[in-house]
């Protein structure tokens, strides 16, 4: 009788635990059929076209490392725009987190009108890239554009910025630091939330402003720093939008959208950088085996890229509270 | 550290207010003179930029070529220039499709996941969240070819359904913040709802997305915005086909397609800033909830 109720018992137990399994399933199914179709699946196709030569109309044709050999070997525009992406990593992160990091402490010292400010600062970060490129470019514009008419105002030298070799990635990187409101917010949130006591305390061992900036602000705010480098590097590595529409326009080609691919990297391939080049040999060459050994490169260098920035950060990210490894 | 600030802390308060000497007074009225004067610079420099995209779109062709900068009559008329030259309505409507759609898909699919994510206790959550994370960090270029030749063998090349139809399982940037905000609501709530009987389905229909409604709202506008703001996706698959262009595809090509003036490109410009900047006054707290949700936190 007792043993009856026991198994009755222990049966119902599994039921509520296999139940409990497929609300699980149920509820990451979405995600699971997702993560399988557009990430799973892909992953591996690329890997496999990686070996091919594809170009859509045929099937793919098994070609060994040839794809390889000629991306490290053969190919003349890899290494310019994997060294243009490099310099935009290396140039533009560090200046936006710069350039954030102090708006966000001036702001946070700053007595009146911090709201206004902070909406002034953080509304070029609203506006859709494709428009604040374009603006730039205007801007920018060697001839009529408002910053060459104040420079020669001034008497000082007026660059052709997007159509020079040397100026189209430091015109890229003002338009970036140009957008870094959102960063600046993230960074405000967190000087606004460091404990008062601490400054207090430094205050009292006879720290100045600038020593409490070093020893107080900036350990405590380490982990939202890393995340903007983080992210920071992760962006650039798909860097994009920007610099396509700066080379087509300021490249100037005319008709269809597919055509203006023809001046990306305008001027002389210095805004060539590499997701455009894949984009380039994928989808207006159709060497989609050939963008398929670009990607692994790029997944490969991702991968090591941000476990390297997570892995080194144990060194300078204070986490408050948390106990020193 | 917190422990032995504090008596300190306690012990400095009178110290801290009573009135500074003078030179000390001074040098921080500098200080803080200092400070304004650097932040009003930069704000000015910040604004600039929209200041004279503005100016432009109000001048005549022949002054966009003057090294003019105030537009002097202003003609408003290039606002509906721009019309009559692009379909500005077209590109308009096949943005809302799309960023709307997708809005809806995203939100219908991945708020389950985030809840499972964060409120169900199951083997290997943990380990579903770090890949969710890192199919968040990798480029979509490292994806696109196989995806792409996925679509075109559905003969769905030239349509926004590629960028659309993909929400509906889930968007791993979305289901991070809304795992994040689903943490933060206590316990007590959803065990209440248990004890009258809810199911998980029932309490994630009702108290939970009644309590996320902030946190929804905001990754809904994110990914309204982010579908506005996307040029990578519709240039892909749409470039070959002007009539499925969005804002984003159609602003860029703007100006080489019709070979117009930089006047009528900044009046173009400015149309497609426009609803953004409203937007942004209209939920500025669904947007400051959102950007703060992003920093790290938890």
């Amino acid at each position: 009788m007792s043993r009856d109720l026991a198994a009755e018992r222990a049966r119902a137990r599994r039921r509520a635990a296999w139940k409990r399994r497929g609300l699980v399933l149920g509820f990451m199914s979405p995600w699971l059929a997702g993560f399988t179709v557009f990430f799973g699946y892909p992953l591996l196709a690329t890997a496999y076209y990686s070996f091919t030569h594809y170009d859509l109309l045929s099937s793919p044709r098994w070609v060994g490392l040839a794809n390889y050999e000629y991306l490290f070997e053969t190919d003349g525009r890899i290494w310019p725009s994997v060294a243009n992406t490099l310099w935009l990593i290396a140039v533009a992160v560090p200046l936006n987190v710069l350039f954030a990091f102090g708006i966000a402490l001036m702001l946070s010292r700053a007595r009146r009108g911090v709201g206004f400010f902070r909406t002034v600062f953080y509304l070029p970060a609203l506006v859709p890239p494709v428009a604040a490129t374009l603006g730039f470019v205007y801007l920018l514009n060697p001839a009529t554009g408002p910053v060459n008419i104040v420079l020669r105002a001034l008497g000082l030298p007026d660059p052709l910025w997007f159509d020079s070799p040397t100026w189209s990635k430091p015109s890229l990187v003002l338009l970036g630091i140009w957008g870094v409101g959102n960063m600046m917010i993230i960074f405000l949130a967190a000087i606004v939330d460091v404990p008062r006591q601490l400054y207090e305390s430094a205050s009292l061992d006879g720290a100045g402003p600038l020593r409490r900036l070093r020893y107080v602000t900036l350990p405590s705010i380490s982990p939202v720093i890393l995340f903007a480098v983080v992210i920071g590097v992760i962006e650039g590595l798909q860097y994009f939008t920007q610099a396509y529409v700066a080379s087509t326009i300021a490249g100037g080609s005319a008709a269809a959208a597919t055509e203006g691919a023809n001046s990306l990297g305008y001027p002389g391939d210095s805004t060539l950088f590499y997701p455009i080049l894949l984009y380039q040999q994928g989808f207006r060459y159709f060497n989609m085996g050939y963008a398929s050994a670009m990607a692994m490169l790029l997944l490969v260098v991702s991968f090591v890229v941000t476990a390297l920035i997570v892995r080194n950060s144990r060194r300078w990210v204070h986490y408050q509270g948390a106990p020193a490894r | 550290m917190t422990t032995a600030a504090t008596p300190l802390a306690a012990a400095a308060a009178p110290v801290a207010r009573r009135r500074p000497p003078r030179p000390v007074r001074r040098r921080r009225a500098l200080m803080a003179i200092a400070e304004h004067s650097l932040l009003i610079a930069a704000a000015i420099a910040f604004l600039a930029p929209l200041v004279f995209i503005a100016l432009t779109s109000l001048m005549t062709d022949d002054q966009a070529l003057s090294p003019d900068l105030w537009p002097h009559p202003a003609q408003w008329d290039n606002f509906a220039e721009v019309f009559r030259q692009a379909p500005l309505a077209r590109y308009a409507l096949n943005t809302f499709i799309y960023a709307g759609l997708a809005t809806v898909f995203m939100l219908v699919s991945s708020i389950p996941v985030a809840y499972a994510l964060a409120r169900l206790r199951w083997r290997g959550r943990h380990a579903v969240f770090l890949i969710v994370l890192v199919a968040m960090m990798l480029p979509p270029q490292v994806t696109v070819v196989p995806v792409y030749v996925m679509w075109a063998k559905l003969h769905l090349v030239g349509s926004l359904w590629p960028l659309i139809l993909p929400n509906l399982l889930g968007d791993a940037f979305s289901i991070f913040l809304l795992r994040q905000f689903f943490l933060t609501i206590p316990e007590e709530y959803l065990d209440a709802a248990r004890v009258d009987g809810c199911g998980e389905l029932r309490i994630l229909t009702t108290v939970v997305v009644r309590l996320a409604k902030p946190a929804i709202a905001a990754v809904g506008l994110f990914m309204f915005l982010y579908c506005f703001n996307d040029f990578f996706g519709p240039l892909l698959y749409t470039g070959e086909s002007p009539e499925h262009w969005t804002v984003a595809v159609g602003l860029a090509q703007f100006r080489t397609l019709y070979q117009v003036h930089w006047n009528l490109t900044m009046a173009a410009t400015l149309l497609v800033i426009a609803p953004v900047i409203v937007l942004f006054f209209l939920a500025q707290r669904v947007f400051v909830e959102g950007v703060t949700l992003t920093g790290v936190k938890g």
